[in-house]
Formats: structure tokens, sequence, C-alpha cells
């Protein structure tokens, strides 16, 4: 070959897209990946750094040993620990039979049950807690009722209680909607070869239904254990301070950012996240969710025998009860003027919206700001892994997809604390701020947080899409900046708008991080609003009717968005299935 | 439209340790109609990829019109390829998925419509412009696809399987609707196919090919009639093979012997000289079947043998029938009210001489 010839070669091979990558991917890479080493791998290795380090930076173990020295850490390890396995255990409980009843039986609770799995969802559990102890508290409404009635009250809100059971109300739907997938998700054959092989009833749910619903049970339960050891915000509207993650919360806050004791809390909490996760991937590793086969049919369904059917909706009932508790609670608490000591409260008022109106829309604003740039970033980061991990070669697409995912272990609690070691000597340039009390940081904490959310959608849906669709529009002359305009992006818009919308909401009730990072009121978003009304009791009916606000809002958003998320999937769906 | 030459050269193409297409040396005459035939995983989608862009090979040139294209990116070849599973944008109208390659083209707005109502009415299609895609049957949708690719005039036309994905009486009818379009248009038009009746029935000419291999080259009747080797043999059309060798070989004609088969006596031209060791092949319909003691007709040789099943498909009747330790494929027409030989009936099979083919 000549020269010039091979020079050519050179010049055009990074145009040719099969199997190659080209250098606006690689910088594309660069930079996404620069990103998640700044404002994730660095603040969380620093954290590890700090637990492990004395202050002139040789390795130690000596303030593990301190840690445990204390018997309030001592005990809010160990707490931490009872609290998430027991919030897994009551959420099974919760939604075991709703998940078996819609699977198994003809009724017609699936739309309620449908409700029940988002309702919880909407509202983060910190807003109504301290609605949930005026209704299930030691003097709350239901206790009062008891004790009119039978002379006894049941402590749902004594200590740990109060975090296992609202956390467990709020997170159950994880589990619900899981198994319910994956149950539904079983064919009908594999139940009739084994009733055909002679396994019947309980016998045949232990040997076949259960396992292979196994894999979404266990995803369910992973996430509801996380969600509940990150959570910072419950247990200390809920006066509850001997857990972790209220712990590093506190020793970095009150005794101050080189206090090594919060930081071994949080390398704790990420272990014990870390080992969440991989328990769970661990047990599903090998194990093949089931899937539908090409035309097979769901489980049976039978009909409800009378007695079955009381207990199946009088246990619906009964959760659909429990979960409307929050909402219903910090409803009235937004319209009472006292609320104490009685089944209801005795004087209603509209006072609690003309105080949130007179004094904290600008909260709104910033959540929608700080929840907006999170969104926007999330759903364009996750776009371009998500085409870089399935339509390029470039090394190292796999691990900046690990790394973004890896952002569902790391507590936000930690992230923040991260954040707030890692940048504590920058400063904004021009604004003369010190970076960590410039309010950007905490949507760039949201942006990380809710990366693996909006990744996940925008990989899904790129994965709908067959790659002979972008090969047919270079075929016709379109390069590849153009076919991801033209063709990529408006067939992925269903999954981006839908990881939008999910990262975007999630942000909007994120509490864990922002506790750590708002430094001025004024920066404040809706979810500290909320939080900072309930410390005092004063607070609690402006911050119920701030919730109340959030709560529609961001019902709405849901409602909206899925609305629109499904219109679109109807209309693709047709031409997908020729597939 | 341009009529152009296709020329592969000496293209090598592997992923990691699989060789997908050895050595492929091929010219597609400008204007034909040119099939790739094959079973799946014998290359033959891999090459036409290599046309249009979307594989790389390691070795080799490609020439279209005479002019290398192996640095040319997809969207810069013009050559159009309608795929198999028709790729049609669900986001976009019917009428914008045909527009798509003429605006990427810069082609102003009053001719793009007139272009794609020209390429919608060639399809016939018009009244459908402002559909989606998914609001079409599968023979529509493969007009679509046609038209969307046909409007920015290619300078090759590539069909990967475009047949494969309808049902049978709608193959048949595309098949002569392609067809009529190449025609009229006399666009270079390359056709990638598992199915050899498709092959045989549409093209110009065809290569078989067969792990990753071009096995031969030719118009659909030579093919048929003078495969190069057992696999062309085999994969067009049906075939009896038997092995023997050559005992005896005299001025004008030479003896073959197949185990438990007899001796067949053939023409010294069909024999290649040399090779003893070798294998006779003939096609399942041209083989008559009499009974015991029914008159023969001359030209055959006629061997001893009897009956193992019969399988009635309508048009013809196949037999399978043990002559030695042979068995052997017979078609015969099924003629109404004749009856037919049960399994175990001796009968007496009659093999054309001059149907007969040599392999070495």
């Amino acid at each position: 070959m000549q020269p010039a010839a091979s020079t050519a070669t050179l010049l055009a091979t990074p145009r040719i897209l099969s199997g190659r990558f080209t250098l606006s991917q690689a910088a594309l890479a660069l930079a996404i990946g620069l990103l998640l080493v700044i404002f994730l791998v660095v603040p969380v290795l620093t954290v590890i750094y700090v637990a492990f380090t004395n202050s002139d930076g040789s390795l130690t173990f000596s303030h593990f040993q301190s840690f445990f020295q204390l018997t309030l850490m001592r005990e809010a390890f160990y707490n931490s620990l009872y609290v998430g396995a027991m919030s897994v255990l009551l959420s099974s409980i919760f939604a075991l039979p709703l998940a078996y009843f819609t699977a198994r039986f003809q009724f017609r609770g699936a739309l309620l049950i449908q409700t029940l799995g988002v309702l919880p969802l909407i509202m983060p559990p910190f807003v109504g807690a301290a609605a949930m102890q005026l209704l299930f508290g030691r003097s709350g409404s239901v206790n009062l009722l008891l004790l009119a009635w039978f002379d006894l009250t049941i402590p749902f809100m004594e200590g740990l209680n109060a975090v296992i059971f609202v956390e467990a109300l709020h997170y159950f739907p994880f589990i619900l909607l899981n198994l319910t997938v994956a149950l539904n998700n079983i064919d009908s054959a594999m139940e009739e070869s084994a009733q055909n092989l002679g396994a019947s009833g309980l016998r045949l749910f232990r040997r076949i239904v259960f396992p292979l619903a196994m894999p979404g049970y266990m995803a369910g339960a992973a996430l509801v254990f996380l969600k509940v050891f990150d959570d910072v915000a419950t247990p200390l509207v809920l006066n509850v301070t001997d857990i972790l993650a209220a712990q590093a919360y506190l020793r970095i806050t009150s005794i101050g950012l080189d206090d090594p004791i919060g930081y071994v809390a949080s390398v704790i909490m990420v272990a014990a996240s870390l080992l969440a996760l991989w328990g769970a991937n661990r047990v599903l590793r090998g194990k093949e969710y089931a899937t539908l086969q090409r035309g097979g049919s769901p489980l049976a369904t039978r009909r409800l025998k009378p007695w079955q059917a009381v207990f199946a909706y009088g246990w619906i009932v009964l959760v659909l009860l429990l979960v409307l508790s929050p909402h219903f609670g910090i409803l009235l608490l937004s319209f009472s003027k006292i609320w104490s000591y009685s089944v209801l409260p005795e004087t209603f008022t509209l006072d609690n919206y003309a105080t949130v109106f007179r004094e904290s829309p600008y909260m709104l604003w910033n959540t929608a700001l700080y929840c907006g740039i999170a969104a926007g970033l999330d759903v364009v980061i996750g776009t371009a892994i998500a085409y870089l991990m399935l339509r390029t070669k470039l090394p190292g697409r796999g691990l900046l997809d690990f790394i973004a995912t890896g952002a569902v272990a790391i507590p936000g609690v930690v992230l923040g604390i991260g954040y707030l070691r890692t940048f504590r000597d920058l400063s904004v340039p021009f604004a003369g701020v010190p970076f960590t009390s410039f309010w950007l940081i905490i949507a760039l904490a949201y942006t990380v947080r809710r990366l693996p959310y909006a990744l996940r959608s925008c990989v899904a849906s790129l994965q709908q899409i067959h790659v002979s669709m972008e090969e047919a529009a270079q075929n016709l002359g379109a390069n590849n900046r153009r076919t991801i305009a033209r063709i990529v992006v408006p067939l992925m818009a269903g999954g981006i708008l839908a990881g939008f919308v999910t990262s975007f909401l999630t942000a909007a009730v994120e509490l864990s991080s922002t506790i750590m990072l708002v430094s001025a009121t004024s920066d404040a978003p809706v979810s500290y609003g909320i939080y900072l009304y309930m410390q005092s009791i004063a607070g609690r009916g402006p911050g119920a009717a701030l919730g109340v606000i959030a709560v529609t809002l961001v019902g709405v958003g849901t409602y909206v968005s899925h609305r629109i998320v499904r219109a679109r999937n109807v209309r693709f769906d047709a031409l997908q299935a020729l597939k | 439209m341009a009529r152009v030459k296709v020329e592969f050269r000496n293209i090598a193409l592997s992923y990691g340790r699989t060789q997908v297409l050895r050595d492929i040396d091929l010219i597609v005459e400008p204007g034909e109609f040119f099939a790739l035939l094959g079973p799946s995983g014998s290359g033959k989608s891999t090459l036409l990829r290599v046309l249009a862009g979307f594989s790389r090979p390691q070795a080799g040139q490609v020439l279209v019109d005479g002019v290398d294209i192996g640095d040319t990116p997809p969207w810069e070849r013009n050559v159009g390829m309608v795929f198999q599973n028709y790729a049609l944008w669900p986001h976009l109208s019917v009428e914008r998925n045909v527009a798509f390659g003429l605006e990427e083209r810069r082609v102003p707005a009053d001719e793009v419509k007139r272009r794609v109502a020209g390429a919608l009415a060639l399809v016939g299609l018009s009244e459908f412009a402002g559909r989606r895609p998914n609001q079409l049957s599968g023979g529509q949708q493969q007009r679509v696809a046609l038209a969307r690719t046909i409007v920015i005039e290619p300078r090759v036309l590539l069909l990967d399987e475009p047949l494969s994905n309808l049902d049978a009486k709608l193959r048949h009818h595309m098949r002569r609707e392609i067809l009529a379009l190449q025609r009229k248009l006399g666009v270079t038009t390359i056709f990638v196919t598992h199915d050899q009746e498709e092959a045989l029935t549409m093209s110009d000419r065809i290569a078989v090919m067969d792990q990753g291999v071009i096995q031969q080259v030719g118009t659909p009747t030579e093919l048929y009639d003078r495969p190069v080797n057992r696999f062309v043999a085999d994969f067009v059309g049906t075939i009896n093979f038997v092995r023997g060798r050559i005992e005896h070989r005299a001025a004008d004609h030479v003896r073959f012997h197949a185990g438990g088969f007899g001796a067949i006596e053939l023409p010294v031209a069909l024999v290649p000289d040399g090779e003893d060791e070798c294998e006779i092949s003939f096609r399942p319909h041209m083989v008559e079947i009499a009974a015991a003691g029914a008159p023969l007709l001359p030209g055959y040789q006629w061997l001893e043998g009897s009956i193992v099943s019969g399988e009635f498909s309508g048009e013809f009747v196949r037999y399978v029938v043990a002559v030695g330790e042979h068995e052997i494929i017979v078609d015969r027409p099924r003629a109404t009210g004749a009856s037919l030989f049960r399994p175990g009936d001796p009968v007496l099979t009659g093999i054309p001489f001059n149907q007969i083919r040599v392999l070495v």
C-alpha cells in the first residue's frame, strides 16, 4: 500500500461505526468519567481514607477501635442492622400476600394493589413520620381509640419500632412491585409441567413458583434494605438518633469535619450497602429471571373461595388503610391548629398554608432548579453511557457503567460528608464563596445519586432499539451524529423521559445528602424545608402543608409522565413485536 | 438509474477466531439481479454488510463502479440496503421514512415531496403516506422499506433476506413484484437468501456460499444442472448421491461400480480422467420406477430394489427405494387414480444415463 493510501486509511478509520469508536466518543467518555471520578469516586475514597488514617496520613485502625469502644456507636451499629432487617421483614409481611393474590387469583383488587404500589413511593417516609406519631403514637389516635374500646395500647411508635413501622410502610412497594412482575413472568407451562409430574398445593408453590419468583423478591428486599439504611431524616424526625446515618450526620455537623468517628460510621454504612447488594447479586447469580416464552401464558388464576376472598380483601383494606395513614395524617395535620391527645384535630385552619406561601415559595423554586439540573444531567449522561456501552467498542465503557451504577450503594449522608471534606478548601471562582456552601453542590449530589435510575432507563430503552434502525439511517446517508439526533434519541424519547421524571421526582424528596449540604436556609429545597419545619412542634402544621403541596406535585408529575410514557409505548409496541 | 459493476477482491473477514469470509472474489455485472445463496452462517449477509460499510474486512477490496470504497463510511456509499426486519422507524410516518434519505442529501423540499410521492406510487402505497409503519401489514412494510431505499436512487440495491418475514403466499407475490421493480429501474441488485427456490426463480446469476467461501457462481440452470461439488448439488435442489469407483475404462464408455448397486455404464465424456474413486449424482424427479415385470424404457440403467417408504405431497409422490445398500430418492408425478407402491414392494428403478453427473 502506498503511503498516501495508508494515511487516508488512518484518517478515515474513525469515521466507520462498526466495531470501532471515534475520537469524539472517546472524549465524551473521558468527560463523563472525569465527572464521576470528581463527584463520586474521590469523595467516597476520601471518606474511606480519613477513616483509616491518622492526621499525618499513616494507616490506622484506631478510629474503628474508638468507634466500637463508644457504647452509643455500638448501639447505633446494631440498631441500624436491626432496623434494616426488620423493615425488610415487615415489608415482606405487607407485600407477600398482596403479590400472591394478584398472581394466583382472579379478583378485582388489581387496581387497588397497583395504587398500593405507587402511593407510598411518592411521599418520602420522613414527611409523614410526624403525622404517624399523632396517629399511631402512645397517645395517638389509634391508641386512644384502642384504650377507650379495649383498654390496651400497641407500641407501634416506641423507639426503633417507629422507624421500622414507617419505613416498611413506605418501602414495601419495592418488594411488591418486583415480586409481582416476577410472578407474572412465570410461564404457566412451568407450573403445569410440575403438576403433570405430580406436584401440587404448597409443595408446588415451594418448589417451583417461589424459586422462580425469588430473584424478584431479592431485588426488592435489597432495595428496601438500602433505602432504610440510607435514610437519615425519618429517624431524626422521629427523634431516634442512635442509628448510624443519624450519628454520622450528627458527629460531622456538631463535632466537626475532622472528627473521624463520623467517617467510620460512613465506611460501615457503605460496607453494609455493598454487602446487601453483593448478597442479592449472589443469590441471583446463575438464576435466570423466569421469563414468559413467546406465546406462553402467565400462571393460571383461580377463583377465590369465600374465606379466601374475606382474607384477601381484608388484608388489602388493612394495608391500604396503613398506606394511606401518613398521607391522611399530614393532610389533617396541615389543616389543624392544635392536635394532641385527641383522635382528630380539634380546630381546623388554613393558617399553615398561608405560612408556607408566605415563607417558602423559594423552596419550590430551589427544588425545581436543583432537580431540573440533576435530572437533565442524568439523562444526558445516561443516554451517553448507554450509547457508548451498547453501540461502541470503546475500552472502559463497562467501567463507566459500573461506576455510575455504583452510586446506588453510597448513602446520601456519606456522599455529603465526602463532598464537604473533599471540596472544603475549594471556593467558587468570582463568587468568593466556598464551593461546599454553593447551591450547585446540592444539584451535583442529586445528579450523582439519581444517575443510576436514569441510566437504567436509558439503557433499557436503547436495548429495545434494533441496531438495524441506525444502520438504515446511515445507509440512507446520515452520519453518526445525524443518526443519533434523528433516530436514536427520538426512539429513546420514552425511556429518556421516564428517566428524567424518575430522577427529578426522587431527587425532589431526597434528604440524606441535602441535609449535609444545605448551608443557608435560602438555598434549601422543599425536602429540607419540610424537615426544618418538622423539627419544632409549632412547625409541624406548616411542614405538613408544605409536604401536602410537594406530594401533590410529585403525584401529579408521576401520573402525567406515566400517561405520556404509556402512550408512547403503545404506539411503538406493535413494531417492536415484529422483531 | 446508473448501472454499475460491483467487485469483491480477496475479501477476508473474521470475528476473533471465527473466519466469516475467506478470500471472496466476485464480480456482479451492471444491472444484474444477483443472489447470494447459502445456509445461515455461510457469510452471505456479512458480505452484503461489507458492501454497505457495516462490516470491515481485514483484507481485500470492494469496488463499486471501479472505485475502491473500503474507506468510505456507510453514509457516503450510496448503496441502498433493505433490511431483513425492514428497520422502519416507528416514530416517523411512512412519508417521513421515505423522505429521510433525500433530506440527508439536502434535496430541496418540493423535490423531496415529488420524489417521495413517486416512490410510494411505484410500490402502490400512495394512500398510506400519512400512516405510521406499525399500522401497515408485513407486505406493506416491506414495500415502504423498498420505497425508502430506491427513492435515493442508489448505485446498488442490497436486499437482505427481504422476504423471510412474509407468509408463503405473499412471498411469491413479492418475488414477482421486486423483480419487476428491479427490471424497471435497471439497478444492480444483490439479494441475500437461504431459500434456493427464491434464488433460482429470481436471479440472473447466483453465488452459492458455504462456510465463508463461494462454492460456485453461475446462472440458475448452470448451478442446477452442473453443480461443481457435493455442497452445491445438495443445497440447490434435492439430489441422490452414490459413492463408488470406476472399474473399467473403454474407448466409448466406462463402468461405474458401487457396492450392492451393481454396475452402471456411463458415456466416457461424463467422467473425468484419472480419479477412480468418485460419486455419481442424479435428481430424484428424473428417476423412473417400474413394477417388477413391466416393460422397461431404453436409455435408463434399471436396477432392482424395493420400496422403503412413500410420501404423498400432492404434485408428486416421494419414494425412498433401497437399491443394494443405497437408498435412492425418487419423485414421481402424481396422476389421478394411479395406485401407489407400498413399502416392501419389489420395483425396478430406472436412472437415466444422460442425467447422471459424476463428482470427484
